[in-house]
């Protein structure tokens, strides 16, 4: 089947067998932040949007994506710096291979969630998990990101 | 000083949040052959026969291995220095299966789907075995998990593979029996760990080829670089020469890949054809085929006098290797000598171990290395020994642990080492105040049916492996002044590359963007073990420091030679070099270019460095957890922790690495278990039902520094990764007991376990 998408502002047009996971679909062409860390929709590592809104990119096929905009940290380059610094400056990317989803879903929360608590923020970011730093820097980085 | 015990940003801070294309599999992009494996759907069995006909016939399949196709000579995947301490039990493919998800055949094809239609298609035929799952009772089982001639065991360890041993061990120090005898009061108890998995977020993978020399390159996942390379060697019987093994950007460690457990596949598949290919394990399958912590059941013997003295202690570890060795003698040899030390007045110690063979997963190395359950266990003994006592247990501790007053004298159960720094007892101190101990200790009930209650534990651990370990880097100056640090060790994500730059941009009184540091490649970078052991910082740094002063001595020489004077009249500042008689100078940058022509030096350095010592970081950890009394649930409140670690050379990295230690630990104190069901299956094989703390589920960690100088470090400083995980598991345990007046022996503490313990007392209304 044929779909096409918006990724990253760009226009795709692609021949796809139906049962493509969407994250397959993206690493193929190119975008290889996502990143792949269970079989069962838990980790959050392969967190991408579509229309604004996290999806899990393992749990989605691309033929769902069809006719949306698909945003990968690619995309996001500059808002990724910019919260990307404050988890660097606490030391809390560590092994980095949860970042993309991480850093996605931050940037994704930021847009949605008005003044959050840190409950909400917790709450919000449940998904995404990192098995390097207790949670307990990313937590630093975020309020600092946030001003809470 | 300007960069060390500083918290300056890891170097490759951007790439990874930023989400560059660093790992493995990102940077193996293009055509080549995808490796599976088939793999036992029995705990024992031997293969009859094996027909791959009908699966060679789907399209894109290039070969299938059986047991036919591999060499025949026993190897170990486990991650050390040879001669290597685990015995040589394991073949690549064997027609003996010895757990549930041992390999039976490689298949390697262009695409996933013919891989996984050609698994589905190969004939074969077992004769099943009786498995032995229960690891109390291996020893003299009639069932033998390696009855083969070939066992190897490179190293005496007290192997004997028809008994089902695959090593076994006794220490004493002073006459147990009678110091125990003596004793008023005693505490004997038998505590149980699980295994639990490590879950690295980047699962095992691998990517072969051959290079334009014919020669076999690996870019793999992987904390042992160079012990990979021997690894290969050894199972695929080639010449180490033939082999190049590069570490990229990799997802996490934590001891899962201190053993070598997707490389051989690949590597295999591209030496029989000649073509790339690339191993990516599923999260089930590094579940199911990874090497994760011994299960062990240890018994306490704990006795003190009147005043609460502890004078003997006998622990004896039962210890579960699983189907495979890989690091069993050694992680159940921490079991015992990382806990024993820390009582340091008593006169008598006993320890000794069995690791035995089962029909389960071969278990491996993760942080904390067999330490992280004797401390459950020891330390538990001794909250239970402060409840006898009647004794508030952090002053039961304070009269009976290492401390700053010891430093100088021996440590007995600690391999006789001198003990040349420690403030735990400050770290104890500090920990109850940010804990608000007094206050708190032991319990409040609240009025919702709930109650709070706190929990204690000190740890140690080591800072390489003494005479053993062996790291050395080399250091070169290019054109315009800047440096090369080239390093064997490999980062996971800690920060080792970063940290390595900080010792040399201090140590060569430079910026820290003036360090480039290049690594982890067999072919270029100098021997490094490789990064475990809680040794990174401790000894690569040592040799980076001596690199350093060698480098330093160079420029110096070759500046006073350019100005024609002296090196004894002359200074390095690390921007020039300067003439002391007259005050003539000539700046790095001009030595530097200079060096490049003619006849002049080209100025590199290398070093190596050993330490006959293990300095050991020390740490105290207190819990405050929420404990609902009708159905056993436990909220983790706070965690305070103070850790001395010696100097810190990145203040926030060494933070981090507490904090997640701590919270692994966690995960590992209330629900982490590897469940087997009889037949030998592991039943929790996915994140759904094998859960790692999310962030709804640590609570507060609040971390400190007390901070210790250990000479034998670089700029004093000590280890810190596995240290952080040895208290969350009894702190725990205490805490609940403090709620509920329940000691949990068996790990992991879960609300089930409470409540059903709690409801024995209760009828039912």
């Amino acid at each position: 089947m044929i779909i096409r998408l918006w990724i990253n502002g760009r226009e795709f047009s692609d021949e796809i067998s139906p049962d493509t996971l969407l994250i397959d679909y993206l690493r193929y062409k190119g975008f290889t932040s996502i990143k792949r860390g269970c079989d069962t929709s838990n980790c959050g590592l392969c967190t991408v949007l579509m229309e604004s809104k996290p999806v899990l990119s393992c749990s989605c096929l691309a033929a769902r994506a069809n006719g949306f905009h698909i945003t990968t940290i690619e995309g996001l380059q500059e808002e990724a710096e910019k919260f990307g610094g404050y988890l660097a400056d606490e030391g809390g990317e560590q092994c980095g291979y949860c970042s993309p989803g991480f850093v996605v879903s931050v940037i994704a929360m930021k847009r949605e969630l008005v003044d959050p608590t840190e409950e909400q923020v917790k709450k919000y970011l449940e998904g995404n998990l990192c098995r390097c730093t207790g949670y307990q820097a990313q937590m630093r980085a975020i309020k600092r990101y946030l001003g809470i | 000083m300007n960069f060390v015990n500083k918290s300056v940003r890891k170097k490759d801070s951007m790439a990874l949040v930023k989400g560059k294309p660093v790992y493995t599999d990102d940077i193996s992009q293009g055509p080549c052959l995808i490796v599976k494996l088939l793999k036992s759907p029995y705990a024992h069995a031997l293969i009859q026969d094996i027909n791959t006909e009908s699966a060679l016939k789907v399209p894109g399949i290039e070969c299938i291995l059986t047991y036919k196709d591999v060499p025949q000579a026993r190897f170990t995947t486990a991650g050390q220095t040879f001669p290597e301490l685990s015995p040589y039990d394991r073949l690549i493919l064997d027609r003996r299966l010895r757990c549930f998800g041992d390999p039976v055949a490689i298949v390697a094809g262009w695409s996933e789907k013919s891989v996984d239609k050609a698994i589905g298609m190969i004939k074969v035929n077992y004769e099943v075995l009786e498995p032995l799952i229960d690891f109390k009772i291996a020893k003299e089982s009639k069932i033998i998990v390696h009855p083969e001639d070939d066992f190897k065991s490179l190293v005496e360890v007290g192997a004997d593979s028809k008994r089902n041993l695959c090593a076994s061990q006794t220490f004493e120090f002073g006459d147990f029996e009678s110091e125990f005898d003596a004793c008023v009061y005693k505490i004997e108890q038998t505590y149980q760990t699980k295994a639990n998995s490590q879950t690295p977020m980047e699962t095992f993978r691998t990517y072969t080829y051959l290079d334009a020399f014919g020669r076999l390159t690996v870019i793999s996942s992987t904390q042992i670089t160079f012990h990979v390379r021997r690894i290969l060697a050894n199972a695929l019987q080639i010449p180490k020469s033939q082999i190049r093994v590069i570490k990229p950007r990799i997802g996490g460690g934590f001891g899962a890949k201190q053993s070598s457990v997707s490389e051989i596949y690949p590597a295999l598949v591209t030496m029989k054809t000649g073509k790339p290919a690339k191993i990516i394990f599923s999260r089930k399958e590094s579940f199911t085929n990874g090497r994760p912590r011994h299960q062990s059941e240890i018994a306490i013997r704990l006795g003190a006098d009147a005043d609460g003295l502890i004078k003997a202690i006998h622990l004896h570890s039962l210890w579960n290797a699983g189907a495979y060795g890989d690091h069993g003698p050694t992680t159940a040899g921490l079991s015992g000598h990382k806990p024993l030390p820390i009582y340091c007045k008593a006169t008598a110690y006993k320890f000794d171990y069995d690791v035995v063979y089962t029909n389960t997963m071969g278990a491996g190395a993760y942080r904390g290395y067999g330490a992280t359950q004797g401390f459950f266990a020891l330390e538990s003994a001794v909250n239970e020994l402060a409840s006898a006592l009647n004794m508030d247990p952090t002053v039961l501790r304070m009269k009976n642990i290492l401390s700053e007053n010891e430093v100088g004298s021996l440590m007995p159960a600690y391999y006789n080492e001198q003990l040349n720094s420690c403030k735990l007892d400050s770290c104890l101190v500090r920990a109850k105040e940010m804990a608000k101990w007094d206050e708190k200790y032991p319990k409040k009930e609240l009025d919702n049916g709930k109650v709070r209650a706190v929990g204690c534990a000190v740890a140690m651990q080591g800072s390489s492996i003494s005479g053993v370990d062996l790291a050395s880097v080399e250091l070169r100056l290019n054109d315009d002044g800047f440096y090369t640090l080239m390093i064997g060790a490999s980062d996971m994500g800690t920060g080792c590359d970063t940290i390595l730059a900080q010792i040399a941009a201090d140590s060569l009184d430079c910026e820290l963007d003036n360090i480039v540091v290049q690594g982890v490649d067999t072919d270029l970078s100098p021997y490094d073990k490789g990064s475990y052991a809680s040794s990174t910082t401790y000894l690569t740094g040592m040799a980076v420091v001596k690199a350093c002063e060698s480098l330093r001595g160079k420029i110096l020489s070759e500046g006073a030679r350019l100005m024609d004077c002296s090196a004894e009249n002359a200074e390095f500042d690390g921007i020039r070099v300067l003439s002391l008689k007259d005050n003539r100078t000539i700046s790095l940058t001009e030595i530097a270019n200079q060096s490049l022509v003619g006849t002049n030096n080209y100025i590199s350095a290398s070093a190596y460095h050993s330490s006959p010592v293990s300095p050991p970081p020390y740490m105290a950890g207190i819990v405050e957890i929420e404990l609902d009394k009708n159905t056993g649930k436990i909220e983790i409140v706070e965690f305070s922790a103070v850790v001395d670690s010696g100097t810190l050379i990145n203040p926030n990295l060494a933070r981090v690495q507490a904090e997640g230690g701590i919270a692994q630990g966690i995960g590992m104190a209330l629900y982490e278990d590897i469940n087997y069901d009889s037949r030998g299956r592991m039943m929790n094989d996915s994140f759904l039902q094998y859960k790692i703390p999310t962030r709804v589920d640590i609570g507060k960690i609040n971390v400190e520094f007390e901070s210790s100088y250990e000479p034998t470090g670089p700029f004093g400083a000590k280890s810190i990764g596995e240290v952080v995980i040895n208290t969350s598991c009894p702190a725990i345990a205490h805490a609940v007991y403090n709620a509920t007046g329940l000691n949990i022996r068996e790990l992991p503490i879960t609300g089930e376990k409470i409540i059903m313990e709690l409801m024995k007392g209760r009828s039912i209304e």
